[in-house]
């Protein structure tokens, strides 16, 4: 035992000897090194060593600090944890620590207690997920979830207990003390899929959005079941076989739907309790956030304290106020709330694991029995596949896409157990249970194998299997009102039908919200903007922004925005009233830009869907990274009304409705407008004269103009930013959007498709960039100038031209090269 | 066509082929025809109208339209008709069938097709192939006037999708071409993420039950 060898180590031992998971008491006796230190005082110390005072919270702060470093260690090496889920590695570093702690110790200090568990790891993890759910995934599901998460818990409950009396019975495991009322307890307890093993795996393996919010929902309403579950069984068995009759089960059963039900809508009420306390928050909102946590962990001990499930009431709290308090509250606090609670579920989830992995480090509970561990983890995996396959073939008859074969095998397969059945086996009462060590260690190895074996299977075994994987794709805008036109003529259709079906309810269902429920849960203020449309509007903005950026930096263009303390600069000289101004000139900019990329990369087939797929490329690569960051700070921002996935390890960025709407109206006021030059082949408006003629015959089209708009844009910033004025003057005219200019090669104006050609041939030279180029820097001042004007006007090239002061230096642009062509 | 048989269902197998409808559901649909149309054996558009649970929806006048447009007779016609028969009723109706399990790959691409040719004549007011650019606004204008959204936002909105339709089926479109609408195979590219032979469908009841009424 190295105890007294190394004093960091004697520290962090005793401290995990004292943990907060262990009664108090227990650890005195670890502690005589400590206290004969501090009898030994006497008179006045100047200094003294008070381990005593902090000996808990310390404890519970050193440990905290361990599990996180323990994912830090983990995390650090990719490799790694694109083999073996997260999940596994945080039990094995716990399998470490255990031992480290044994070897010490020789006995096992700190052990994961349900009362920790249940009321302090859980609860976060539980409101996140409740918070973070995906609505309307969940609740177009919510059938298929209930009923695999209720009678498919049953199922599980009853055939695995029933199945293992049976097999005592036919003495397969040797002499055991166990009833069968106790085996169904043991059942119910082992039954419930896990939460927090579910997302730990299904995050690492993108499968599609309804396997994953099957999986999903499941695991977490039956969390609830499993408790209520437990509860019933674990009376009956104090009961004794002897007492239970018909009234007892009925009454059971009647429990059952009480405490589930009581507990769902315990949270609906705390939920909407939730919505008004955040409705009123306007003066405080620096602990606005606050309410929600507070809030949230009441609705779970409330529900505890009247017995009912507290998960069900905590998961339906966040469901039911989610999109109330989101619109309800400042912007900053949404953000707060929502890395807050990421924070304390990722770390409660990290905790949990690691723990779990000590607790199974300890020879007092460890009891071996081949025949019971071995039939029990068979008949958990063959149940559940049974389970799976017999509820969905009725659902499927109902169902419009049918669950595939093969998705019902990932369902099955995706049955891990976790910590709730750990932490309620413990609970179990040893004077009942003689075999709860028995109990509890073959939970300990459900758990362990589960999530380690079927965790690092699931990859491979989805791949394998071809698994319909989540789709990245994003609505367009054209897709998203074919949505709505959708909606509406599958409700006119069933009215002139007369069919009242699901889109009748859900229709009515909508009125009813709209009506009532914002108004009486939103601010006033909030309910404006709930246009989907907008998001979606902004969304495509946004990628364009990223694309426009991607394109820069492959060009090497865009440096600047790589340069922190240019970008400093560049803020500070804007100044904070320019804030506002700012992210539309970015935004701007790139939706021009969106238009011009089919003239530029060659096998375009379409613009968003090819910008989609540069923006995910271009998120792989580091400098995208840093470049898409960037824009995320400076861009507005649009709320995500919808989120296809629950994650608990990656927030999607949020922002301000305001913005979007403004953004919205200028940017597609700007859409509009190339679009009809463009594409209607309208004349173009007149130009205002102060353009040189030449200036106007080299912008024969719509689409450079509108490029040259942008570039001048950037070039602004790029001035602004204090960039080094000779690369923006470059190339005879200064080149203003380098990244498009870095294309250029004198061999390729061969490619030039005709229309361009042809372009260049009366003007000479279309660059889109080059009027731009030769800018000079803009202060703030003009630039807000320009804000307003391009609301007002597609054609807002020539009105900035009006604005800059030097018209020597535009002339320089006449020289540019040719616009860059496809690259081949 | 004809006169409607008030026992339609049974007596017409030739009903059921043609629109893959039940026997139960073509007497049901049948019971809600005579309903609305007050007994009579055609429908005309006031009888539509009047269905007061569609006073508020926005796109009411285009559905009401599909039902009297010819092209979704399977017909090749073009043109609309004044009042619908109750087979042309059904056939209409035939359009918002679920997929059922038992359907093969071509049978739901075909499915498929039917429904987005039914959405896209309903887009298509004029009959000539082809969604142009007025012809789509009106419909977004009619989606959002509901909305928060100003009119003029709508037809921004419809500006940016008709965009998004050109730069996505025509790539290397030159400066002077003028993108004229949107085509059926240009609808079909741009939509065929939705999922449509799954998503546009009502349940159509299977027994006799009580109709929601003219109410």
């Amino acid at each position: 035992m190295g105890l007294h060898r190394h004093a960091g180590l004697w520290l962090l031992v005793s401290a995990m000897l004292l943990c907060c998971v262990s009664p108090l008491k227990a650890e005195l006796k670890n502690s005589q090194h400590d206290s004969h230190s501090n009898s030994n005082i006497t008179g006045i110390s100047i200094v003294s060593f008070k381990w005593e005072h902090v000996k808990a919270p310390y404890i519970v702060a050193v440990w905290v600090l361990v599990c996180f470093l323990c994912k830090l260690v983990i995390e650090a090496n990719h490799h790694v944890t694109s083999i073996i889920p997260e999940s596994a590695l945080l039990i094995c570093a716990g399998f470490i620590l255990g031992g480290i702690i044994w070897g010490a110790d020789h006995q096992q200090t700190f052990s994961l207690t349900p009362v920790v568990f249940f009321y302090y790891l859980l609860p976060p993890i539980i409101v996140d997920s409740g918070y973070h759910m995906p609505n309307k995934l969940f609740f177009s599901n919510l059938g298929a979830i209930l009923v695999h998460a209720i009678i498919g818990t049953c199922w599980n409950a009853a055939t695995l207990g029933l199945s293992l009396w049976g097999c005592q019975k036919g003495g397969a495991m040797g002499d055991l003390d166990i009833g069968l009322l106790q085996y169904l307890l043991f059942g119910s307890l082992i039954a419930a899929v896990d939460p927090v093993a579910v997302l730990a795996v299904f995050e690492q393996v993108h499968v599609n959005d309804v396997l994953f919010i099957l999986v999903f929902g499941e695991s977490l309403l039956n969390d609830g079941v499993t408790v209520v579950l437990f509860n019933v069984f674990d009376a009956f068995v104090t009961l004794g076989g002897a007492q239970i009759d018909a009234v007892e089960i009925i009454k059971g059963i009647i429990s059952f739907f009480v405490v589930a039900f009581g507990g769902s809508l315990l949270g609906m009420v705390f939920g909407i309790l939730m919505c008004f306390l955040t409705r009123c928050t306007k003066n405080i909102e620096i602990i606005e956030p606050g309410f929600i946590f507070v809030v949230g962990y009441l609705s779970y001990l409330t529900a505890e304290m009247l017995s009912l499930s507290a998960i069900l009431s905590c998961v339906f709290c966040g469901v039911c106020c989610q999109k109330y308090i989101n619109a309800n509250m400042n912007e900053n606090s949404v953000k707060t709330v929502k890395y807050v609670m990421k924070v304390l579920a990722n770390g409660s989830e990290t905790m949990i694991f690691v723990f779990l992995g000590i607790s199974a480090i300890d020879k007092t509970i460890w009891v071996w029995n081949t025949g019971f561990i071995l039939l029990t983890l068979l008949f958990i995996f063959v149940y559940r596949f049974i389970g799976v396959f017999l509820l969905t073939w009725p659902l499927n008859r109902y169902r419009l896409v049918p669950l595939e074969f093969i998705d019902q095998l990932i369902m099955g397969f995706g049955g891990l157990r976790g910590a709730v059945a750990y932490g309620l086996a413990v609970m179990m009462d040893e004077k009942k249970i003689k075999e709860k060590n028995l109990m509890v260690s073959t939970t300990l190895i459900v758990v362990f194998f589960t999530v380690i074996i079927q965790g690092i299977l699931m990859k491979p075994v989805v791949t394998w299997l071809k698994v319909k994987r989540a789709t990245l794709h994003d609505l367009t805008l054209i897709e998203k009102v074919q949505n709505r036109v959708f909606e509406h003529m599958l409700v006119a259709v069933e009215d002139i039908s007369g069919q009242i079906g699901h889109n009748y309810f859900r229709d009515k269902w909508k009125n009813f919200e709209e009506k009532w429920m914002m108004w009486m849960l939103m601010k006033p203020s909030a309910r404006k903007t709930q246009d989907h449309v907008f998001s979606v509007f902004h969304q495509l903005n946004l990628k364009d922004a990223v694309e426009y950026v991607t394109e820069g930096e492959r060009s090497g263009s865009l440096e600047f925005i790589r340069n922190d303390s240019v970008l400093i600069d560049f803020k500070k000289k804007l100044g904070d009233d320019m804030l506002e101004a700012m992210p539309d000139v970015t935004a701007d900019t790139s939706f021009d830009q969106g238009i011009m990329l089919p003239f530029r990369r060659d096998p375009v087939p379409s613009v968003s869907l090819e910008m989609h797929e540069q923006t995910m490329n271009g998120l792989r690569e580091m400098e995208d990274l840093n470049s898409h960051h960037l824009l995320q700070e400076h861009l507005y921002k649009g709320r995500k009304q919808h989120r296809h996935r629950f994650s608990r390890n990656h927030l999607s960025i949020n922002t301000d409705e305001d913005e979007v709407q403004e953004i919205f109206q200028r940017t597609m006021r700007k859409r509009l407008e190339s679009f009809k030059s463009a594409k209607m082949g309208m004349a173009l408006p007149k130009t205002i004269s102060k353009h040189t003629k030449k200036e106007q015959q080299k912008t024969p089209n719509g689409k450079n103009r509108i490029s040259v708009d942008e570039d001048y844009e950037f070039s602004e910033a790029d001035s602004a930013s204090g960039y080094d004025p000779s690369f923006t003057y470059r190339a005879g005219g200064g080149i203003e959007n380098p990244a498009f200019m870095a294309d250029l090669d004198p061999v390729v104006p061969l490619q030039i498709p005709p229309w361009l050609a042809e372009a260049e041939l009366d003007s000479g030279g279309v660059a889109p960039s080059q009027r731009a180029q030769a800018r000079p820097p803009l202060t703030a001042g003009d630039l807000r100038r320009l804000a307003p004007l391009r609301i007002s006007t597609q054609s807002t090239d020539s009105f900035m031209m009006a604005d800059i002061p030097d018209a020597e230096q535009r002339r320089d642009s006449f020289d540019l090269p040719p616009p860059p062509p496809p690259p081949p | 066509m004809g006169a409607a048989p008030t026992r339609i269902g049974q007596q017409d197998p030739e009903l059921v082929e043609r629109t893959g409808f039940s026997p139960e559901q073509i007497n049901n649909l049948h019971k809600r025809f005579l309903q609305l149309s007050g007994n009579k054996d055609t429908i005309s558009r006031e009888n539509l109208n009047d269905i007061p649970a569609l006073a508020y929806n926005p796109i009411k006048s285009q559905i009401i339209e599909a039902f009297f447009d010819k092209r979704n007779q399977h017909d090749s016609e073009v043109g609309s008709l004044e009042e619908i028969t109750f087979q042309q009723f059904l056939m209409v109706m035939s359009h918002f069938r679920p997929p059922t399990l038992e359907m093969t790959a071509e049978e739901k691409e075909a499915m498929r097709k039917e429904k987005l040719r039914f959405l896209f004549n309903m887009h298509d007011t004029d009959g000539d192939g082809k969604i142009t650019l007025e012809e789509y606004r009106k419909v977004v204008e009619e989606l959002l006037s509901s909305g928060s959204i100003e009119q003029e936002s709508a037809k921004e909105i419809t500006d940016a999708a008709m965009l998004e339709v050109a730069s996505t089926n025509v790539p290397h479109m030159g400066p002077e071409d003028f993108y004229e609408g949107i085509t059926f195979e240009h609808f079909e590219q741009i939509l065929k993420g939705l999922e449509m032979e799954s998503r546009m469908h009502i349940r159509f009841l299977d027994t006799a039950t009580v109709h929601c009424g003219k109410s």
